[in-house]
């Protein structure tokens, strides 16, 4: 438990001491999300229609953007072949580092979330459930993310493979969370659906870690 | 039994005991395939519905069945790699990820040359589709990691770790996507129930999918033995071996 918070801690600073690499997936975030309009044409009636799926690629986008941070400076520097080393669980480490990232790279876009389902014109209702979809599922992402990002932390340029393995992952939790927007949208209730995505959440939380760790071992023995 | 299965396990072994078995192989599967496809194409006759276009039946089960099972058969050598180091079994997975790869496209084609005649479109967005395309996609991505990592031992590791997780996904977005939408019809081709068909239709059918499976096999079988060939070209026996030929 010590172990957890202090890798956690040390993470959250080395983050803010670099906010722009914290910073750019946001902007990602951003620029994704506002070439839409362009490319679809600025009727709201449309916009508000396909809101939902487009803030969903974009975050699923975004996330995999900041995927770098988890472990890459770490392998670079060395620091993570000495935790290997040390003999400390690389699991324990894998969920603080994956913490620390949901804290940097997940929940802003929860909390952009407002904002830009306003530009979108969706309604409050449809707002809300975004956000709390957003909320239940933005874990999962980085959880699933970080297996990416342990397998190819040893290759120069690992960021396009990334999206490549761990897109199709990512599949049934798009399609939940988009299904539950919709349904609120069209007034029904969403308490199944937030019972589907907290149980895609823990089974991520079991499992991913397992794979993480895994993989990292094996970035680091070669 | 285990000393059988460690003696198997070292390439050396397994190349030299499987060295005449592929002409049967190819000979049967390409037989069972010749016989399954005339049967189907010329003998069975057209449904009442959908007329001869039914016949792209024979042609695309079998290749969506085998897709899937491509699948876990890459799967379980990656588990067996992980759990016991057997060098073999991750020549296995090398040799049938882009074979997997191409069955999965064979069932995306023909399903596509199927689906315009009997729904009248090229391509829906229904669920079996859907996760086909994503069972492509999971087989491309285990093939660009794997030519993306410079050690073989490590690349092994990681396309094995990929691949199960994989498949603990997969059963995830099936499931996911029947939710999300279903045009296609249920599978029709199981061996635990009674067939849905007439059995002088599902008869060429069962023919084919066995041809198609031993098919995959044969060419697995010869693209593991070249693998371990490629692999081994520093060793002794693979020298000798070459300079016998």
């Amino acid at each position: 438990m010590r172990f957890f918070f202090a890798s956690m801690t040390r993470d959250l600073r080395v983050h803010f001491r670099r906010p722009s690499e914290v910073l750019n997936p946001l902007v990602f975030f951003a620029v994704v999300i506002s070439l839409f309009p362009l490319g679809i044409g600025p009727s709201p009636d449309q916009l508000s229609l396909v809101a939902p799926g487009i803030v969903w690629v974009a975050a699923l986008l975004a996330t995999l953007m900041s995927m770098d941070l988890l472990f890459r400076s770490d392998f670079d520097d060395g620091s993570l072949e000495q935790v290997v080393l040390s003999g400390q669980s690389l699991m324990v480490l894998t969920l603080a580092k994956v913490f620390a990232h949901w804290l940097i790279a997940g929940l802003p876009l929860v909390v952009l979330m407002p904002i830009v389902g306003l530009v979108l014109f969706l309604e409050v209702d449809g707002i809300w459930t975004l956000a709390l979809s957003l909320l239940l599922v933005s874990p999962t992402l980085s959880l699933v993310g970080s297996i990416g990002a342990a397998l190819t932390v040893g290759l120069p340029r690992g960021g396009l493979l990334v999206t490549i393995l761990i897109l199709p992952l990512y599949v049934p939790v798009l399609i939940l969370a988009t299904a539950m927007v919709q349904a609120a949208l069209s007034g029904s209730d969403v308490s199944g659906y937030i019972y589907w995505l907290l149980a895609v959440l823990l089974l991520s939380l079991a499992l991913a870690p397992l794979a993480t760790s895994a993989a990292l071992h094996l970035s680091v023995d070669e | 039994m285990l000393n059988w299965f460690h003696r198997l396990g070292s390439p050396r072994t397994f190349f030299a005991m499987t060295s005449n078995w592929h002409p049967w192989l190819l000979a049967l599967s390409i037989g069972l395939l010749l016989a399954g496809s005339a049967w189907a194409l010329l003998f069975v006759p057209p449904d009442y519905q959908q007329g001869n276009t039914v016949r792209i039946m024979y042609i695309h089960v079998p290749a969506a069945i085998l897709a899937q099972s491509g699948y876990m058969m890459m799967a379980g050598a990656a588990m067996v790699f992980l759990v016991w180091r057997i060098k073999l079994a991750d020549m296995a997975m090398t040799a049938v990820a882009p074979l997997g790869a191409s069955i999965t496209f064979l069932a995306l084609v023909t399903g596509a040359i199927w689906g315009k005649p009997t729904w009248g479109t090229w391509w829906v967005w229904d669920a079996r589709l859907t996760s086909t395309l994503v069972l492509f996609f999971l087989y491309l991505g285990v093939m660009a990691l794997r030519s993306a990592m410079e050690g073989r031992e490590q690349a092994g590791r990681a396309c094995a770790i990929l691949s199960v997780v994989g498949v603990v996904n997969l059963p995830i977005i099936k499931y996911s996507v029947d939710w999300w939408y279903t045009l296609h019809q249920p599978a029709s081709f199981t061996l635990s129930e009674k067939p849905a068909m007439p059995m002088e239709m599902w008869l060429p059918l069962l023919v084919m999918v066995i041809g198609y499976y031993l098919f995959f096999f044969t060419v697995w079988f010869m693209r593991l033995r070249n693998e371990i060939l490629v692999r081994e070209q520093n060793t002794e026996w693979v020298r000798t071996w070459v300079a016998e030929r």
